[in-house]
């Protein structure tokens, strides 16, 4: 999730170990781990030339075999010893938060635990090793988990059909918009149907995968509840309305309770609606888009479905869709047939209404086995209670906050809540990513901040259900420290963080003279 | 600050001032001081039509993204290059150093659609901050 | 669950919380409620889900069998320290490194991918990682449109027809043109027309794969880069198999601007397609247009080196519907075993490795080509896939099939997209494709070709 600040202080002026933070809580080993200090060089500042490891047999030379016209003359790369190689890498994962270090409540992002079993699972040489165009008959294991996730998906969401192909959110997003402009175009109004209405609070992806299949993006304000307001949305649907791209619970963690109402709306002013799946974390077992009249959506199984983010990805976003959208998913299509002895698994690659591949290869399938280890580790009612314990844990964090920082719709809650530092700010100075930075300090990450757009000086908070009460207490307690430590001394916070190996970083310089590798 | 005079200013914080009829376009004081740090900006291509009030490229701080509205149409004759090495030109001097690009304003009449330099001061306060 | 909470947690929970229930919680309006028990199956302990989750896995029966598939997603040898530095939790749990300062170390990791993959390309600039290769074609094309203004894509026949295919469902979305260069006789891309096709101004970029989808190596000549020069189009250089970069000349000695493709083959398991990583890399003219994440490096306020996502105004969740692309979460993991793989071989370790390629692939070319009947589909120099042309009244399909039959995966049918070539197979080898496997192939080719023999006679 963005972090989108006004504008950055520069921290130039940053006394830093002076200061030491004196409001602070004993956290014990609920903090991530404290990164080791000092500079680690490049790769391509150590290393000798020779130093090579013996991985490969030697053998002829690349002129025996090709012209010297298509060979590489230099190649720039260092050598390193392996063990230069590991005290390197390891080095720098030591410089790296994650969720196994520590707190991490990262909104809309669901940080929760990745269970070990599910990277085990996916590494079993049956998964790793077998080559996408194995022939089907010898690939019956990975469709059979491809087929059997895509159907749990669907039952869980309420949806006809899920196809796996997509490689992330954004990715399903474009899947999905392109599956609408396939719809509209055999009905013959795809040259009328041009806009894609997004709420603001919605993610950027939203109305920038709209823009990459042309459509036109309408931004609908939140209404005083912070939803969708049905007579808002009402005054923007037309004959041109092709897509209404919705998050349920919104980013606000708010339940759009009148979708039933907005999904008629569209339905009758002929339009589809999209489920962003971001948030699924939040229902998952206990509702269903489906139900609530979606005709296409996504899901994030890096966030849901405990897949690792991996510093960035690689994700998987499956996109599901109505019974009459079936035809439109991309290709392939995992098919199972019965009536053998046992069910036959095939890729259908035949499919003249689709939109077409969206990749390379069929899915992110290393990610499919994870995300299926996880449903069947859980089971249906385990899933279920998962999200309600993750609604449970953002409601308490919510209401131990509440007399520390705004809570700007306070009432129940999904995942996830806003808080905003707006008022502290008016008071202090000290603003949201202030409050970030300081949580750096004392050993937790900083929730999303700046997002969503329409709470100004806004933390979204999202604890997931994988954290302990003690967790969460420790976390109150800590931001109740901060906003403390800014009445009394705001510069102590304003100039955090002060503990982390560097301190606040010249942005500026950073896109003004951009350096995007050694040289 | 107040607005230096001579010049021509839109509701979108760009300034325009005119030169027979070419007009240099840039952003107000008020402008960059609120988009903070400016770290790129994108502008029309030397020869391609503007019209008055269009989008016509971006200003770019390190986390924000402001579209540029031309205050005048007709066609671009110049840009500055300058600001491709040195953005910061646009937030140390935006009516001098920062100017953006010149226009072969099409109708001299769209210099009625622009306000003084009062006016504009005038908005920039009824806006508050 | 890997819920931690006790029942005493939850009931002191809720009493904070003031809400009767967790499902008092979860309310929705009756309308939109669930109607009924999901049908999903029951929860199983870790014993029995290792069980359920392997019994999966056997049923891959490829396994068991000699492989020669290559196309696209290649198997080669992954030293064990690029897994186990890689699946570091450190590594594998985090987010975006968002908050730089407690994410100096993958930043690092990130900016140091970004000098690889530019090292080996020879150009500029390089992204964090896009999806995958073909992704990574859509993506340049679209910077290439960006570029130019321009709404049409040439792109060579001999370009993986995936990506193609890939590359033809964004344009179809961005209403942009997609047309297609034929093919030589030698198996390379017939750029003799180029000059020809280029002279109405009408294309944005002109996408070349080498090695190409059959193995050969396709860069255009002097004549086909004054062509493309003079007419303003950008080239692309798509690269399906990285290792190639450790041996041929990089995109940027034949002029690409931009540089696409997959880097799978540097320690990212085949597993089944992906994950995998793509990468771009252009001139630093394109800075701006660069889709996803970039990593820079800057200074703190004391004047430290650190490194941070950088030029972020690019990118959806500040331009939103105005971004260079939509893509958030990319593949930064993967991207991160390649770069450690690239550091634990080395210059050294990777010219070594893609010459075994080479070396391997030419001996089965040679071994092949001694079977009565199979020869060389095309003439051009391959890297480590060569196209074999299978004998007159059979079918690559009909050979591939009686192949598996022995327990050997002997390449892709190129009937399945070229119906012209019809008869040709395509067939990787790789620095692990050993003497005797290839024999293993040569000597079923052999009696595939016996055997057919018999059945004519019978
Ligand atoms: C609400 C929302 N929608 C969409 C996305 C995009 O998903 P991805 O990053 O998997 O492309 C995100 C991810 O951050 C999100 O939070």
């Amino acid at each position: 999730m963005p972090e989108t600040p006004a504008k950055e202080t520069r921290a130039s002026e940053v006394t830093r170990l002076t200061n030491a933070v004196t409001s602070d809580v004993s956290t014990g080993d609920l903090r991530g781990s404290t990164q080791p200090a000092g500079q680690v060089p490049l790769i391509f500042e150590t290393g000798e030339t020779g130093r090579a490891n013996r991985y490969f047999p030697n053998g002829r030379s690349l002129e025996e075999f090709l012209p010297a016209h298509v060979l590489r003359g230099a190649l720039p790369l260092p050598d390193n010893s392996e063990l230069e190689v590991v005290r390197h890498f390891t080095k720098l994962s030591q410089r790296t938060f994650s969720i196994d270090t520590g707190f991490y409540p990262l909104g809309s992002c669901t940080m929760k635990y990745n269970p070990k079993v599910n990277d085990a699972m996916a590494n079993l040489p049956g998964f790793r090793d077998l080559h996408p165009f194995a022939p089907d008959e010898l690939a019956q294991g990975a469709l059979a988990v491809m087929y059997d996730l895509q159907s749990y998906l669907a039952e869980l969401f309420g949806m006809a059909q899920f196809s796996l192909n997509p490689a992330a959110g954004a990715h399903a997003e474009l899947a999905a918009l392109l599956i609408a402009k396939a719809h509209f175009a055999k009905r013959g109004t795809s040259k009328e149907r041009t806009t894609v209405i997004v709420p603001d609070t919605a993610h950027g992806t939203n109305p920038a995968s709209a823009a990459m299949v042309g459509y036109k993006v309408v931004s609908l304000k939140s209404d005083a509840r912070g939803r969708v307001g049905v007579e808002d949305l009402r005054a923007v649907l037309g004959p041109d309305t092709a897509v209404c791209m919705m998050t349920n619970p919104n980013t606000l963690g708010l339940f759009e309770d009148r979708i039933h109402e907005i999904a008629a709306a569209v339905h009758e002013a002929g339009g589809l609606m999209y489920y962003d799946g971001a948030n699924a974390n939040a229902l998952m077992g206990n509702a269903r888009p489906g139900d609530m009249g979606f005709d296409l959506m996504h899901l994030n199984l890096h966030k849901t479905f405990s897949i690792p983010h991996g510093g960035g990805g690689a994700g998987h976003g499956p996109v599901g869709v109505a019974e009459h959208l079936v035809e439109f998913l991309p290709t392939p299509v995992v098919t199972r047939r019965t009536g053998g002895e046992q069910p036959a698994y095939a890729l259908d690659f035949e499919r003249p209404a689709s939109i077409g591949p969206m990749r390379s290869f069929w899915s992110n399938f290393a990610h499919a086995v994870r995300a299926l280890t996880y449903i069947l580790a859980n089971g249906g009612e385990g899933l279920g209670e998962i999200s309600r314990l993750a609604v449970l844990n953002a409601n308490y964090l919510r209401v131990k906050l509440r007399d520390v920082l705004e809570i700007p719709y306070d009432e129940v809650c999904r995942h996830e809540f806003v808080a905003s530092a707006q008022p502290l700010k008016r008071a202090t100075g000290v603003r949201a990513l202030d409050i970030a930075k300081a949580l750096l300090d004392r050993g937790f990450h900083a929730p999303t901040i700046y997002f969503p757009l329409l709470v100004p000086e806004c933390l979204m908070i999202e604890p997931t259900e994988t954290e302990s009460k003690e967790t969460l207490d420790a976390f109150a307690a800590t931001l109740r420290a901060i906003v403390e430590a800014a009445r009394t001394d705001p510069e102590s916070v304003t100039e955090a963080p002060v503990r982390t190996l560097v301190g606040r970083l010249d942005e500026t310089r950073a896109a003004r003279q951009p350096n995007l590798r050694w040289s | 600050m107040p607005q230096p005079e001579g010049l021509l200013y839109s509701k979108e914080h760009e300034w325009a001032k005119f030169d027979g009829d070419v007009a240099t376009v840039g952003i107000t004081d008020y402008a960059q001081n609120s988009l903070g740090d400016i770290v790129y900006v994108e502008l029309p291509r030397v020869g391609s039509a503007v019209a008055q009030f269009a989008s016509i490229g971006v200003v770019e701080s390190v986390k924000a993204v402001s579209d540029l509205f031309s205050p005048v149409g007709g066609e671009v004759v110049e840009d500055n290059a300058t600001l491709e090495a040195d953005p910061a030109a646009v937030n140390r001097d935006p009516y001098g150093a920062g100017w953006l690009y010149k226009v072969k304003v099409s109708d001299l009449a769209q210099r009625g659609l622009l306000m003084s330099a009062a006016d504009y001061d005038a908005m920039v306060a009824a806006t508050g901050t | 669950m890997y819920t931690p909470h006790t029942q005493s947690d939850i009931e002191q929970m809720l009493e904070t919380v003031g809400v009767p229930t967790l499902e008092a919680l979860l309310r929705v309006p009756d309308a939109v409620a669930l109607k009924r028990r999901l049908d999903l199956p029951e929860a199983l302990p870790e014993t029995l889900l290792v069980e359920r989750l392997n019994a999966y896995a056997l049923q891959n029966k490829a396994l068991g069998h000699t492989s020669f598939l290559g196309a696209g997603a290649y198997r080669h040898y992954c030293p064990p320290v690029v897994g186990s530095l890689a699946m570091r939790g450190e590594f594998l749990t985090a987010y975006t490194p968002y908050q730089a300062e407690v994410s100096q170390g993958y930043l690092q990791a990130i900016y140091e991918w970004q000098t690889y993959v530019c090292l080996l390309t020879g150009l500029d600039i390089a992204n964090a990682s896009v999806y995958d290769g073909a992704t990574a074609l859509a993506e340049g094309a679209i910077m290439a449109v960006n570029a130019t203004g321009r709404r049409a894509i040439l792109v060579s026949k001999a370009v993986h027809p995936n990506y193609r295919a890939v590359l033809r469902t964004y344009a179809h979305g961005m209403e942009l043109e997609v047309e297609e260069l034929p093919l030589a006789a030698d198996g390379t891309t017939d750029v003799a027309k180029l000059d020809a096709k280029l002279a109405d101004k009408r294309f944005a970029a002109v996408a070349l794969q080498s090695p190409n989808f059959f193995g050969a190596i396709d860069v255009p000549g002097a004549a086909a880069r004054a062509a493309l020069a003079s007419s303003g189009t950008i080239p692309i250089a798509v690269v399906a198999e990285a290792m190639s970069l450790g041996a041929l000349a990089p995109p940027a000695a034949w002029g690409a601007q931009i540089a696409v493709g997959e880097a799978q083959s540097f320690g990212v398991a085949v597993a089944y397609g992906g994950p995998y990583v793509g990468f771009i890399a252009a001139g630093t003219e394109h800075m701006r247009r660069i889709p996803g994440r970039l990593v820079g490096r800057t200074v703190d306020g004391e004047g430290r080196p650190a490194y941070t996502l950088t030029l972020q105004a690019r990118e959806q969740h500040i331009r939103r519907e105005k971004a260079t692309s939509n893509i958030c979460t990319n593949q930064a993991h993967c991207a991160l075993i390649a770069t450690i793989y690239l550091a634990a071989l080395g210059a050294s370790g990777l010219r070594r490795c893609a010459t075994l390629n080479v070396e391997r692939a030419h001996a089965l070319a040679e071994r092949v080509a001694r079977v009565p009947g199979f020869t060389r589909a095309f003439s051009a120099p391959s890297f480590n896939e060569v196209a074999i042309e299978v004998p007159h009244g059979m079918t690559a399909g009909g050979v591939l099939a009686a192949l598996q039959e022995k327990r050997i995966l002997g390449g892709v049918d190129l009937g399945r997209w070229y119906p012209e070539f019809g008869r040709c197979m395509l067939t990787a080898a790789t620095e692990l494709t050993t003497d005797a496997e290839i024999e293993q192939l040569g000597r079923a080719l052999e009696a595939i070709v016996a055997e057919r023999k018999e059945a004519v006679r019978a």
